[in-house]
């Protein structure tokens, strides 16, 4: 699947610091202080090289892993670690599953993450693996 | 009944103490190929997968929808289903047939066909097949690094002895969860204390595993268990989708994973249905090929005394990894788990991936002592190296682990204490005190660790963890400290992973920080001159133990140690008294000192002489230059002698008493086996022969019996022999020989 590339600015807009080239982590930087946390973290370009990589090399599901990474780069530790919680068994209900679909696929431009979440909400749907529908929702699910 | 007591005395073996059981398919108790599982079968509409191994798409259960959505290669699927699962098996072992050729076909088969594939093989097949399909081309190998106490020094000391010892990656965890900070903090300043590039992580719940790696601590990730049945999945609390989920988070934040699985774990939770360890296991493999998992660390792991109780589990173990290498993923090929109470049947085990090589041989070699490993593992361990060391160097094989030099350990583990004693300091964690550097340098296990105080080392962790301080922090604080070594390998581990090339599959890092992958450094094998081969350097490294000696040393030049002088008289005459000739080799208080029992020459003399003179007959000492063997020695005193006989006498202690007459290679009494002649052998053997002389009854010579002499001498016989056979002159006549008594 290609997809048309896109600056990184157009891919990451929260993004704001300028991550350090490679060769600058140095510990002469180090020493200077000109080394943060963020100049050390993996971004979005880079995973998406990796998934092209791996697309040549014909690992085409290793592909589509570092592109979800390439979009899960934008997601802030703490939603990161919800939307795996919400993703395992009895967690979510048919509706929040899209939701959260819907709102990845939006609010991060992660659209390869968010049909995967949608995947899911159809699998969960279909084998019984959703949370019991809340009581606040009017939504009744379909009965497997 | 009358019980045989060799019968009983085998009961007593170790291996009698490991269980066996028979198969019981309905209980799950199957390896492979069971009557309930399925077989193979795919159908696909508009490229569509619609029917797996019998079942169709309304009866898929979760995994098959998993895996006919994400795993199966619909571009090769028909061609490869189509084709006979015995050519397919025979295109594993053809050396003709490429990986990558195979990596393709491969992963368009459903979890049936595959194990229908693998059925056809034997192991050695199986290794042959291994050994192509591994997909990085140099194999590796993970160590364990974890210690009862929660010691940071200790724990950084085995960490760097890890690295020093090559292992790529290291892996610890936690007997107190709340730990891990401190246990990845250690291990990671440990790894890159002699070289930089080791790959570490630490094994604990994926949030917190998560934030470690997001300080940087970390740099790889193994905790993503599978499983082959959806019952067994959400008894795991996962489904496929979140493990796969979680494998681009950690992805998403530069973090190698690979996922776990193994033989035997359903039947384990109760939940095979019926179905073979294998097929499930196969079905474990192709999701975490459909996640987009690189690699997978399998062969049963921490389950393997189940397949192991069962008739071929060992061989089905073997087949897993190779359906995982086949299907392109990295393998960590387990050995980690104790699998017998045996050692021979553990090391037997062991060959099947030792031999053809694996990503990593072991999925956690426990570098330290069994009884402080905390994944309760240990099948291989710290006392266990050597061993590991010598099989690497007679079958020339690297299996991951390079021989080292006790100084250079030592030296490496005061290093790698003192330096996370430094950081400690730096941040503000709980002093390590130098009686614990000490300790840790030289400590057999955690027992002889100073006590440390838990809960302030717990409440300095959660602060640690919840802080800002990461990697980098570290690294300042190590500099500052003037190990600027190790801080620029940590900052090398944050450099890399900047990058991401390590998450490539079978990734590794070299010392300079050089990505070695399946992308990279792909494993070429194409039969007998392809492939990794072990040359050069690296065969020089494996084969140098420090067992190995030179022969200068094992035996030294003679450096008149012999406790006797002899001088030439001049050449010696037939004898015309009763007399016994004690016929010596040319080499004999010469260029040889000592007998192979370690008696000097003097000594065995002395007692020999005794021997004769003690029954009232001369002894004549002659020395023979022609011959260095025993029995022409002791052939030509013989001819020399005035009784007609003599003792031949090499210089490596090996005696025969012979009669003047009988053929060189016949004799009156022989003592071939010089490491069990004692002073009172060699005293006897000169009272045998004088007895002879004089036509008494000899008595029998006092000899040991011991079946490892050979064995444990054998080298230096053959140093002596040489040397003796290098002071060997043809024509040179025999010479009387005289004592000279120092002044």
């Amino acid at each position: 699947m290609t997809r048309e590339r896109k600056t990184p600015e157009e891919i990451d807009p929260r993004r704001s610091v300028s991550r350090a080239d490679p060769a600058t982590l140095t510990l002469e930087h180090l020493r200077a202080g000109k080394i943060m946390p963020d100049d050390v973290t993996i971004s979005r370009e880079t995973l998406l090289a990796q998934a092209e990589r791996a697309d040549a090399e014909g690992y085409p599901q290793l592909a589509r892993n570092f592109r979800r990474a390439a979009e899960l780069t934008a997601i802030p530790n703490d939603i990161l670690l919800q939307t795996y919680e919400k993703l395992r068994p009895y967690r979510s209900t048919y509706y929040e599953l899209l939701a959260m679909s819907q709102e990845i696929s939006a609010r991060y431009d992660a659209p390869e993450t968010g049909e995967y979440i949608r995947q899911a909400a159809e699998a969960y749907q279909a084998k019984g693996l959703l949370a019991k529908e809340r009581d606040d929702e009017s939504v009744t699910q379909p009965m497997e | 009944m009358t019980r045989s007591k060799r019968f009983e005395k085998r009961e007593e073996r170790a291996v009698n103490r490991d269980t066996f059981v028979q198969e019981e398919p309905s209980l799950g108790l199957t390896v492979m190929d069971s009557p309930d599982d399925p077989k193979p079968s795919i159908r696909l509409e508009s490229g569509r997968v619609v029917e797996i191994d019998d079942r169709v798409e309304a009866e898929f259960d979760v995994i098959d929808r998993y895996i006919a959505r994400y795993a199966i290669n619909t571009k090769t699927a028909e061609e490869a289903m189509a084709m006979d699962s015995l050519a397919l098996a025979r295109a594993l072992v053809d050396i003709n047939t490429p990986r990558a050729r195979l990596v393709q076909l491969l992963s368009g088969c459903t979890p049936a066909k595959l194990c229908s594939i693998v059925s056809h093989l034997n192991v050695v097949e199986m290794m042959m097949a291994l050994q192509k399909m591994r997909a990085r081309r140099r194999p590796g190998n993970q160590a364990h690094v974890t210690n009862w106490r929660e010691n940071p020094a200790l724990m950084a000391a085995d960490a760097a002895e890890g690295a020093l010892r090559g292992f790529d990656e290291l892996e610890t965890t936690c007997r107190v969860a709340r730990m891990a900070p401190f246990n990845a903090l250690a291990i990671l300043i440990g790894s890159q204390t002699p070289r930089g590039g080791v790959l570490t992580q630490c094994a604990v719940e994926e949030a917190l595993n998560l934030r470690l790696g997001l300080k940087g601590l970390t740099s790889y990730a193994e905790t993503l268990s599978v499983y082959g049945t959806d019952e067994s999945m959400r008894d795991g609390d996962d489904t496929p989708w979140s493990k796969g989920f979680l494998a681009s988070a950690y992805a998403s934040r530069g973090i190698k994973i690979r996922f776990t699985s193994g033989t035997g774990s359903e039947t384990l939770m109760g939940y095979e249905a019926g179905r073979s360890m294998l097929y499930l296991e196969a079905r474990c493999l192709m999701l975490a090929k459909g996640a987009g998992a690189q690699g997978v660390q399998n062969g049963s792991i921490s389950c393997v005394a189940l397949p192991s109780a069962l008739p071929g589990g060992v061989r089905a173990v073997l087949a897993e990894n190779l359906i995982a290498a086949a299907l392109g993923l990295e393998v960590a090929s387990g050995n980690d788990a104790m699998s017998s109470h045996s050692d021979m049947r553990k090391a037997a085990k062991l060959m099947l991936q030792f031999l053809p090589g694996t990503d990593f041989i072991t999925s956690g070699y426990s570098s330290m002592p069994r009884k402080d490993n905390m994944f309760g593992g240990g099948n291989f361990d710290a006392d266990d190296l050597d061993d590991w060391m010598i099989i690497q160097r007679d079958m020339r094989v690297d299996a991951g682990i390079e021989p080292v030099r006790e100084a250079e350990v030592v030296e490496a583990r005061r290093k790698a204490a003192r330096a996370i004693q430094a950081v400690f300091g730096a941040l503000g964690f709980p002093e390590i005190h130098d009686d614990e550097i000490e300790a840790a340098t030289y400590c057999y296990a955690s027992d002889d660790m100073p006590e440390r105080d838990l809960v302030k080392d717990l409440a300095a962790a959660d602060a640690f963890l919840d802080g800002p301080l990461t990697a980098l922090d570290v690294a300042r604080a190590l500099d500052q400290a003037g190990f600027t070594d190790i801080a620029e390998n940590i900052l090398g581990m944050q450099r890399v992973r900047v990058a991401g090339e390590y998450l490539q599959p079978a990734a590794i890092l070299t010392k300079g920080f050089a990505t070695e992958s399946a992308f990279t450094d792909g494993n070429d094998y194409l039969g007998p001159g392809t492939g990794f081969r072990l040359e050069g350097e690296e065969w020089r490294k494996i084969a140098a133990i420090p067992q190995a000696r030179s022969a200068e040393e094992m035996v030294p030049i003679s450096s008149g140690k012999a406790g006797i002088t002899l001088r030439e008289k001049g050449p010696a005459a037939i004898g015309k008294s009763p007399e016994v000739v004690v016929a010596v080799g040319p080499a004999f208080a010469s260029g040889l000192d000592t007998t192979l029992c370690g008696l000097s020459h003097g000594e065995v003399l002395r007692e020999i002489i005794a021997g004769i003179e003690a029954q009232g007959i001369k002894a004549r000492i002659v020395k023979v230059f022609a011959t260095a063997d025993c029995g022409m020695i002791g052939h030509e005193g013989a001819r020399l002698s005035g009784s007609g006989i003599a003792i031949g006498l090499q210089s490596k202690g090996t005696a025969v008493i012979q009669r003047k007459g009988l053929a060189p290679l016949n004799n009156l009494e022989l003592f071939a086996q010089a490491p069990l002649l004692s002073r009172e052998a060699y005293r006897q053997i000169g009272s045998n022969a004088a007895s002879h002389a004089l036509r008494r009854p000899p008595a029998p010579v006092p000899v040991k019996v011991d079946n490892m002499a050979r064995l444990r001498l054998i080298v230096h016989a053959l140093l002596m022999h040489k040397r003796e056979v290098s002071h060997v002159v043809r024509e040179r006549p025999a010479s009387d020989m005289e004592i000279v008594h120092d002044a």
